[in-house]
């Protein structure tokens, strides 16, 4: 039977607000164990939350990037459970009037066709603590430095169809709220983290399966691996006459396995209710607008731009749009070096594959745009080939300097010297007499291009990579000629 | 509605709450009074009113994005149980 797979996407993102959400905590990443841990996050006796400003506009800045309504007024329930990270004994969140009401996202797909993915809602809540098992005598240790964070969840409806489209949906969600700056998008730090909804049916039908739940996916990679597997395990087991449980899920990245983590028996019944706590929050129409008119440049208006002020293809406008900060070094190297080609190649290329091997967030980046403008610039002036370049940006990335004191000192300059080059040409051409009468000596048109090219490689050896290569391919020419 | 002893002891598992077995029939009959009480109120019409998210007809004031509170951890854990390494130790959870 032919099945197709049904998903949904709950999405934790982390607001990059300076304080928590309900306190004046620092939400610093990183800090001591409980240094940022006022009596509020404590849930000291008497302390009473009080929202933060900036979180709301937040959320708010995120519902209108996706045209949902603004829901003017809206209110925070108590979600109710027992964990230690947890000191109150219940989340602060937003069930019945969130923040954020339907709204409506459009993800491309690697075919180029489009596909539109429901929001049914986001809501502003506050994170828990992290709780750690090891090396504590049989005990727990907690560190309540993350409760309070502010973060939104973003609920999708289960618009999705392959792993792909979630996917597509995940990484749409990270440049829009990386452009909005409403976040850092760091996933490695837990800045957005997905939680995948994945049911399967006959293909056909309309009735939905019986859905699992696989929880905290901090990497878009990761999350592609847990929906495969998870789809696969939901198939097998139906094909074996089995039926699929309703229930949370893990995945264990390091395994690449899944396992359940409590059935729909032992959910927890979370007892919402509103918040005494915390007043209804009364939004002005006015104060939505002004946010809507200042509201920083999307993906789409950004790729646009791209492809219209920087003559990029939408495949090059669509990668380099896909975080702010890729976009942001982009603008940056372009506009230094002046030629946005050559910058959407070297981001693209040697700088993405150096970050990636590195695993480095293009905000850490060794090399400033600045310094790679440089770079980039000796190549258009003829300074040194692209080849050489190569080897100058790897030792820019090794912290030996500027792209010119590099050159300088490793003696890389490009030779443009034609008296130098001739001589170098006539060495090889008598040092390989067999090649150069193998040359003359053919008569297939393909044959003799290759054959001519690899004594361009040779002369370019002789020259350590030095040599002008346009200039050894004239001089070359008119030797083989005369 | 009325509920009995198993209701009890299951809301009282989920409650995370130790129960004396002596005490469960006094709660148990405390418990059926209160719903009692709560479906006497249930038969109140109010069709025409809007539920309220807070007994206050207010609305929530909000703070502005600074930090304010300085690291207090050192007060913070004189009272609890047990710490280590700044973290406050508990019985051993996993999920």
């Amino acid at each position: 039977m032919e099945w197709e797979t049904v998903i949904g996407l709950e999405v934790h993102v982390q607001l990059a607000t300076q304080s928590k959400i309900f306190s004046g905590s620092s939400t610093r990443f990183g800090a001591a164990p409980n240094t940022q841990a006022c009596a509020v996050d404590l849930a000291m006796p008497g302390t009473l939350p009080v929202l933060n400003e900036q979180a709301l506009r937040y959320a708010i800045m995120f519902g209108l990037a996706i045209d949902a309504d603004i829901n003017q007024r809206s209110v925070f329930d108590r979600k109710n459970y027992f964990y230690p990270d947890l000191p109150k004994g219940y989340q602060t969140t937003q069930l019945d009037e969130p923040i954020v009401g339907p709204g409506l996202i459009e993800v491309q797909l690697d075919d180029g066709s489009c596909k539109q993915i429901r929001i049914h809602h986001a809501h502003l809540e506050e994170d828990a603590g992290k709780s750690l098992h090891e090396d504590f005598h049989g005990m727990s240790g907690i560190d309540l430095n993350r409760a309070g964070t502010p973060l939104i969840e973003i609920v999708s409806e289960p618009d999705m169809r392959t792993s792909e489209e979630a996917i597509a949906f995940a990484k749409k969600l990270h440049s829009i709220v990386t452009c909005l700056g409403i976040s850092d998008g760091d996933m490695s730090q837990g800045s957005m983290r997905f939680d995948v909804n994945i049911s399967v049916r006959p293909k056909g039908t309309e009735e939905l399966g019986t859905r699992t739940e696989t929880k905290n996916l901090n990497s878009f990679r990761f999350m592609e691996r847990a929906i495969k597997l998870e789809v696969e395990r939901q198939i097998d087991l139906i094909e074996d006459g089995g039926s699929i449980a309703q229930e949370t899920r893990l995945y264990d990245s390091d395994k690449n396995i899944s396992r359940s983590m409590r059935s729909k028996e032992e959910a927890n019944d979370y007892r919402y209710f509103p918040c005494p706590d915390l007043l209804p929050i009364s939004i002005d129409a006015s104060y939505i607008n002004e946010l809507r008119e200042n509201l920083p440049e999307l993906p789409e208006a950004k790729k646009a731009r791209f492809v219209s002020s920087y003559a990029l293809s939408a495949y090059d406008a669509n990668m380099l749009t896909a975080d702010r900060a890729t976009a942001d070094y982009f603008e940056a190297l372009s506009q230094a070096c002046g030629d946005a080609k050559l910058a959407a190649n070297w981001l693209m290329g040697e700088l993405s594959a150096s970050l990636n091997n590195h695993d480095i967030n293009i905000e850490h980046c060794p090399i400033s745009a600045k310094q790679l403008a440089e770079l980039i610039s000796r190549i258009k002036d003829n300074t040194i080939s692209g080849k050489i370049a190569k080897q100058v940006f790897e030792a820019m990335w090794n912290g030996e300097g500027s792209a010119d004191t590099i050159i300088e000192a490793k003696g890389l300059k490009q030779v443009s010297d034609s008296g130098a080059i001739e001589a170098m040409v006539e060495e090889v051409l008598s040092a390989n007499q067999a090649m150069v009468d193998d040359y003359l000596g053919e008569e297939v048109e393909k044959k003799r291009k290759k054959k001519f090219n690899a004594l361009v490689g040779r002369v370019m050896q002789a020259s350590k990579g030095k040599a002008n290569p346009s200039q050894v391919n004239q001089i070359l020419q008119k030797k083989l000629d005369s | 509605m009325a509920v009995d002893r198993s209701d009890i002891e299951k809301i009282a598992t989920l409650a995370r709450i130790k129960l004396d077995e002596n005490s469960i029939p006094e709660i148990t009959s405390s418990i059926c009074d209160i719903l009692a009480l709560v479906d006497k109120m249930q038969l109140v019409k109010t069709d025409d009113i809007e539920p309220m998210a807070h007994p206050l007809d207010a609305i929530q004031r909000l703070r502005c994005d600074k930090v304010t509170e300085e690291d207090q951890r050192e007060a913070f854990q004189q009272i609890a149980p047990q710490t280590e390494d700044g973290l406050y130790l508990v019985p051993k959870v996993i999920e």
